[in-house]
């Protein structure tokens, strides 16, 4: 099966960024190392600093005061690397558009110190853990074909 | 002169999701101050709800915080509820308490997850969090959302609860009274714990009132304050159960607690259920046109406490003005009564204590020094000395 | 400005009349008075008598202070909680144009401390005496000055500039051992 051989050629550490959510796509991001969805299983793991990861799942809108951390983890964080933009907030802002303390979306903000950053977007509110799980296994699958 | 040390918490950390930025100040091995730089949660939602109809702020407030999801939308309505002078269908106001009281559950779940892991107790993470899972589902089956429900609306609920649901709702929750039991038993009965957590971030009666702590960090200090008895909404007042709180204002009073509230939280749901399984039928929802001018207020007790919307209306469509105050507010705050003195293995565990919940507060806490001012590490590095002690103390039991 | 003897045409009863009478001539307005709600407005020059008053009573804490700009200033609720009986009630004290000033409750009732810099941040509503009046809520590179719950601030409009992006590093480090 696809997923096992893959699984056996790398496994995944993410570092998890969170730029101003409402906790919820964090959870969900957390609910991924619990007995139910298991992604260790996949060899994915949650990491404690970004200049281990592979993945940086970020949650949040991106306020003003988080927006220059993100792009400092972003550069800490070494290449290749795929930032998976986890929930409607950190993929256009969510419903918080319109309010007053948004710094750029997150794909703005690390494009800005990269511009050929590898994005995934995962969409929801929050998106269900199965949802990530197959964002991060696709994300895994183009960082094959690099 | 001696010498003061930074250590930082914050901003991003695995375990701890929020963005927050703790500073502690440091003399060696204790911690002599805290401050809190909140900002990066701050999104600006009480300026953005003066844009929203009245019916579409819930949806937002939902957002404030994912774990305290159905308590902020309800304050928020009984306040407009308030407003209009609205009576809300007995039915609609059962069916409130039952997401609220499976939101508690999966909440304090969540936290005795999140506590076991910061002592080195991995396993109770696993545990607890698999337990959440049933109540998650069936909240999904429920509302159609494991988080975000968006049940109720103001002059009552969205939707109805069929029977089936109702009858499982009632079977899950009577479930987890065995896995709330050996929880709970864990915690009781080991000496381990009770050496880490025992006497540790202690919060005194008068500083919880000096604060306004509120929730299991004020319960935790044998103050026994709860929204739910005090000013009773939903349908608090017509079933039966107790207000748990433990002396001692320490760490193990906080999580004995939160614990003997989910076996409260278990009857009241089941309470609910069966109420509504032989009261079949009724209206759900009291139509409300128009909200006249005034003001109101609405509280709820979220599980990390009292939450607090303030609503003042105009007349038009839109409200003039909404505060929105979380509970971790006021409860962050009581650190810089509850962490002074603290050696460092015992910060991670009492900052956890009061169940942080940034996103409501947008919280920022960062470690400063009060010499230097340099970085001595983050949180990953206080958990891991705080998984050490458990270690060494089990070694010494 | 002279403090109204009488408590307008609302009379003052049950628990929430009690509260309201111990606060003797701080009370210059009542507004509401039922069983569990009541709101008043406080002579302005009384709030800190007002708030060691409230906070020595039983089972009285601060929830919390909603700040609104309103015609004549900023008008400063604080919200206080009783248990027992539960009820809530509201004091209102007008930090008056040009100076929206009013003296800080911090000092007496730590409670206040967190919200009355937000209100500052916010508002710009000023609070004399506060121990610790350093910005709370709003970026680092958020301008002075600009307080974006105020009626003439546009959410989407009036937006000061992003802080400035990070500069892109010179070397890419390259996969992990």
């Amino acid at each position: 099966m696809a997923l096992t051989t893959w699984a056996l050629r790398k496994s995944l550490w993410v570092y998890h960024v969170n730029t101003g959510a409402c906790n919820n796509c964090d959870i969900e991001v957390l609910e991924l190392l619990t007995p139910r969805y298991d992604i260790e299983r996949f060899g994915m793991v949650l990491v404690g600093s970004p200049r281990h990861a592979d993945v940086l799942a970020v949650t949040g809108v991106c306020t003003r005061q988080a927006m220059p951390r993100l792009q400092e983890v972003y550069m800490q964080t070494p290449r290749p690397c795929v930032v998976m933009a986890v929930g409607s907030c950190s993929l256009a802002q969510g419903i918080f558009t319109e309010a007053y303390h948004m710094g750029s979306p997150v794909d703005e903000a690390i494009r800005a110190v990269d511009p050929n950053a590898i994005i995934l977007y995962v969409p929801g509110c929050p998106p269900k853990p199965e949802a990530m799980i197959d964002a991060a296994v696709k994300g895994m699958e183009y960082l094959k074909t690099l | 002169m001696s010498h003061r040390t930074v250590v930082n918490i914050g901003p991003f950390h695995p375990l701890q999701e929020e963005a927050e930025f703790f500073q502690l100040y440091v003399e060696g091995e204790t911690v002599v101050d805290v401050d809190v730089r909140l900002s990066y949660n701050h999104r600006g939602i009480e300026k953005l709800d003066e844009s929203k109809t009245f019916d579409q702020v819930p949806f937002v407030v939902e957002r404030v915080c994912g774990i305290c999801s159905a308590s902020h939308p309800l304050a928020y309505i009984q306040a407009v509820e308030e407003i209009a002078r609205v009576e809300v269908p007995e039915r609609a106001l059962y069916l409130r308490t039952i997401v609220n009281e499976l939101e508690r559950l999966h909440s304090h779940l969540l936290w005795v997850g999140l506590a076991g892991h910061f002592l080195g107790y991995n396993t109770v993470f696993m545990w607890a969090w698999k337990y959440r899972e049933p109540v998650m589902e069936i909240l999904e089956s429920a509302t159609g959302s494991r988080v975000n429900y968006a049940n109720c609306k103001i002059g009552g609920v969205r939707r109805d609860m069929t029977v089936e649901q109702l009858k499982e709702i009632d079977r899950i929750v009577g479930d987890l009274n065995a896995p709330l039991d050996m929880l709970t038993k864990a915690v009781l009965d080991d000496p381990v714990l009770h050496a880490r957590l025992k006497k540790v971030g202690v919060l005194t009666p008068e500083a919880v009132k000096l604060y306004g702590a509120v929730g299991p960090t004020a319960r935790g200090s044998g103050v026994p304050i709860d929204v739910r008895r005090d000013d009773p909404y939903a349908a608090y007042d017509r079933v039966d159960w107790q207000v748990v709180t433990a002396p001692g204002g320490d760490v193990f009073g906080k999580a004995v607690v939160r614990l003997l509230e989910s076996f409260e939280a278990v009857k009241i749901v089941q309470q609910c259920c069966r109420y509504l399984l032989k009261n079949p039928g009724g209206e759900i929802d009291a139509k409300v046109e128009q909200i006249p001018p005034g003001e109101g207020v609405g509280h709820v007790e979220a599980p990390r406490g009292e939450t607090f919307h303030y609503v003042r209306s105009d007349g038009s469509n839109r409200p003039v003005r909404h505060k929105v105050r979380a509970p971790s507010y006021v409860n962050i705050p009581t650190f810089k009564a509850s962490c002074i003195g603290l050696e460092i293995p015992d910060v991670a565990i009492t900052l956890a204590s009061v169940d942080p919940c940034y996103s409501c507060t947008e919280r920022l806490c960062a470690v400063a020094d009060a010499g230097t001012g340099r970085r001595l590490f983050g949180f990953d590095e206080l958990v891991k000395r705080s998984q050490e002690k458990t270690r060494r103390m089990r070694r010494s039991v | 400005m002279t403090v109204l003897q009488s408590k307008t045409d609302i009379p003052l009863m049950g628990f929430v009349g009690e509260v309201l009478e111990a606060l003797g001539e701080a009370v210059v307005e009542v507004q509401q008075c039922e069983p569990r709600r009541g709101i008043a407005r406080i002579d302005p020059t009384r709030t800190v008598e007002a708030a060691r008053a409230l906070i020595a009573m039983d089972g009285a804490r601060l929830a919390t202070a909603t700040g609104i700009e309103v015609r004549d200033g900023i008008d400063i609720l604080y919200h206080w909680a009783f248990e027992p009986p539960g009820a809530v009630v509201t004091l209102k004290v007008l930090a008056a144009r040009p100076d929206l000033a009013v003296d800080s409750v911090a000092a007496v009732l730590p409670a206040a401390n967190w919200i009355e810099r937000e209100m500052h941040d916010l508002l710009g509503a000023n609070f004399r005496n506060h121990p610790d009046m350093r910005r709370l809520v709003l970026d680092d590179s958020w301008p002075e000055g600009v307080h974006p719950l105020r009626k003439d601030f546009d959410q989407v409009l009036d937006r000061p500039p992003l802080p400035p992006n990070q500069s892109p590093p010179d070397v890419v480090e390259e996969g992990r051992p």
